[in-house]
């Protein structure tokens, strides 16, 4: 059994086709990089995944079942936070009004949701950020609070949508290790989604590209190179190496981050 | 002291304490959603509601009750945020609008415009008490059955979403209990100064605790110490006992920037 499975996926939201008869399989326990420029679906594909946006035909199996809204074998962290978090709540109080939050009544932790929690905190090396309120945490500490969150309750799936937005170099790799350990130790399949593959080389097992509909999985050899990503995104691609980098260059602009608009539209 | 010999102010007492604790309960959660403006539009509606039943012989407490319900379903409809503070804006000025052309065609009733917009808590009697009564329990038990999805959705919704949390359905019902806290609330303070009882020591919690349950708990002791405390100083100075609860739930919250977050 595939963690996820897609088989001929479309998904078309307003008039626009975001995923066209996109086929792939991930294994349980691989850790997957998820690239494309913006808008090319990679928040949509996890919406997918997650039962919240519906497919126009195909079909996706997520750990051997068709997608359900409040699966509770799938940790998440999305992109985007509409509301700040308000000024003191603690991070254990965050992840204990998260966890089993779905249920009706009232939201009084019991010991075996506080051990879930404090072993979930620990697990990431955030058992110091517990006590401290969540307002005044720096954004990695933030996104480690996160991760933290979506690995309670033991899932078998991740999906971790641009963890590594607005974190410095540093704080991207040790972001990218961490999940990488999780994988490990929980073997739990990985969808993390980014706007380089640089901070993700050496860690995941595949890259999976996005681009105009379509979509191309394989390991980083087998995808960031020349064919493959002219052939994804039809139009001339360079893949140049140097250093252990990987500079993607297309005519068209540069497909790996580097957008403009990036900064604006993802600013916190 | 021999306040508690007069009948109007055991009711006072009685009216006041059931209506802080579902003020304070309440208003923790529309602090922490930051729905403040939501609750306060509510209260304008009831007034038009109340005058508008004065107009037709009902009670105007049924009025109130039935506009405020109806206003908090109309205010989970209008979805987004966005243009939802304009639309609330313009149906809270309608309604006193509203209200006062009620007024204009019923002038037999000119006290009750001002216990209406600040309320008149000394005037309680015995039977609204027990109605009080009965509506906050309804109240409470409402919020108790959906605070922990509510609590999830109103700091992270968009995970609440993924994880099955009905955003909507969960945000109407909410609705729907605020306007029930704020009918009795309008009994105590008056269509004016709900915000003062609902808000204020909801606020102030929300800077002095780390906690959901210290909050929340804090929430509703703040508003009834408030309450008592104004009722207490209403009659020692025989000033309003809504003036009294509008400057000490302003006090509260002022000191509780003393503390740094
Ligand atoms: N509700 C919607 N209705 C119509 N179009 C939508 C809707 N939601 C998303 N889209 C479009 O679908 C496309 C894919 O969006 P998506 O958010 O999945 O991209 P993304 O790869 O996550 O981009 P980013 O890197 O900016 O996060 C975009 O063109 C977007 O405009
Ligand atoms: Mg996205």
């Amino acid at each position: 059994m595939s963690a996820i499975a897609f088989d001929g996926v479309s998904i078309t939201l307003g008039d626009r086709a975001v995923l066209a008869d996109v086929s792939l399989a991930i294994a349980p326990g691989e850790f997957v990089g998820v690239l494309g420029p913006n808008g090319a679906g990679k928040t949509t594909m996890m919406r997918a995944i997650l039962g919240l946006t519906p497919v126009s035909g195909g079909r996706i199996e997520v750990l051997g079942a068709p997608p359900r809204r409040g699966n509770p074998a799938i940790g998440y962290v999305p992109q985007f936070r509409r509301t700040p978090l308000p000024p003191g709540i603690t991070g254990e109080e965050l992840l204990l009004s998260a966890h089993r939050g779905e249920r009706w009544g009232f939201p009084l932790a019991s010991a075996s949701d506080r051990t879930a929690v404090a072993e979930a905190l620990a697990r990431v090396g955030a058992a110091d950020l517990a006590r401290r309120s969540v307002a005044q945490l720096s954004g990695g500490e933030r996104q480690r609070l996160f991760i933290a969150q979506a690995v309670v309750g033991r899932p078998q799936l991740l999906l971790l949508d641009e963890p590594l937005i607005s974190l410095d170099p540093a704080r991207q790799r040790a972001i990218v290790e961490l999940v990488r350990g999780l994988s490990r130790e929980l073997g739990v399949a990985v969808l993390f989604s980014a706007h380089e593959v640089n901070p993700l080389l050496g860690a995941i097992d595949k890259v999976l590209y996005l681009g105009g509909g379509r979509a191309a999985i394989g390991t980083v050899d087998q995808v960031v190179n020349d064919k493959v990503l002219t052939a994804l995104y039809r139009t001339p691609v360079r893949v140049i190496r140097a250093d252990g980098h990987v500079f993607v260059h297309s005519e068209a602009g540069a497909l790996d981050g580097h957008d403009p608009h990036d900064h604006h539209e993802h600013a916190h | 002291m021999d306040i508690f010999a007069y009948e109007f102010m055991r009711n006072a007492f009685a009216a006041s304490t059931i209506v802080a604790v579902v003020a304070g309960a309440i208003g923790y959660f529309l602090v922490l959603r930051g729905e403040t403006f939501a609750g306060h539009a509510l209260s304008h509606v009831g007034f038009a509601g109340a005058t508008g039943a004065v107009l037709l012989g009902l009670s105007p407490f049924v009025g109130l009750t039935a506009f405020t319900l109806l206003a908090g379903l109309g205010i989970s409809v209008v979805g987004q945020r966005a243009n939802r503070d304009v639309a609330i804006g313009i149906v809270l000025t309608l309604s006193l609008g509203l209200g006062l052309l009620f007024l204009h065609f019923y002038t037999a009733y000119a006290g009750m415009a001002t216990s209406l917009l600040f309320g008149n808590v000394l005037g309680i009697g015995q039977q609204t008490v027990w109605l009080l009564l009965g509506m906050a329990a309804v109240t409470l038990a409402g919020l108790a059955l959906i605070s922990r999805p509510l609590l999830f959705a109103s700091l992270q919704p968009e995970l609440a979403e993924a994880r099955g949390v009905p955003l909507r359905r969960l945000s109407a019902l909410f609705m729907l209990i605020v306007a029930l806290a704020t009918a009795q609330a309008i009994q105590i303070v008056g269509v004016l100064l709900v915000f003062a009882l609902m808000v204020a020591p909801a606020a102030a919690a929300l800077r002095l605790t780390r906690r959901f349950l210290s909050g929340f708990l804090l929430a509703i002791g703040l508003a009834v110490g408030i309450a008592w405390l104004s009722l207490l100083l209403a009659y020692v100075t025989d000033w309003p006992t809504s003036f009294w609860i509008t400057g000490l739930g302003g006090l509260a919250y002022a000191l509780s920037h003393l503390r740094r977050l």
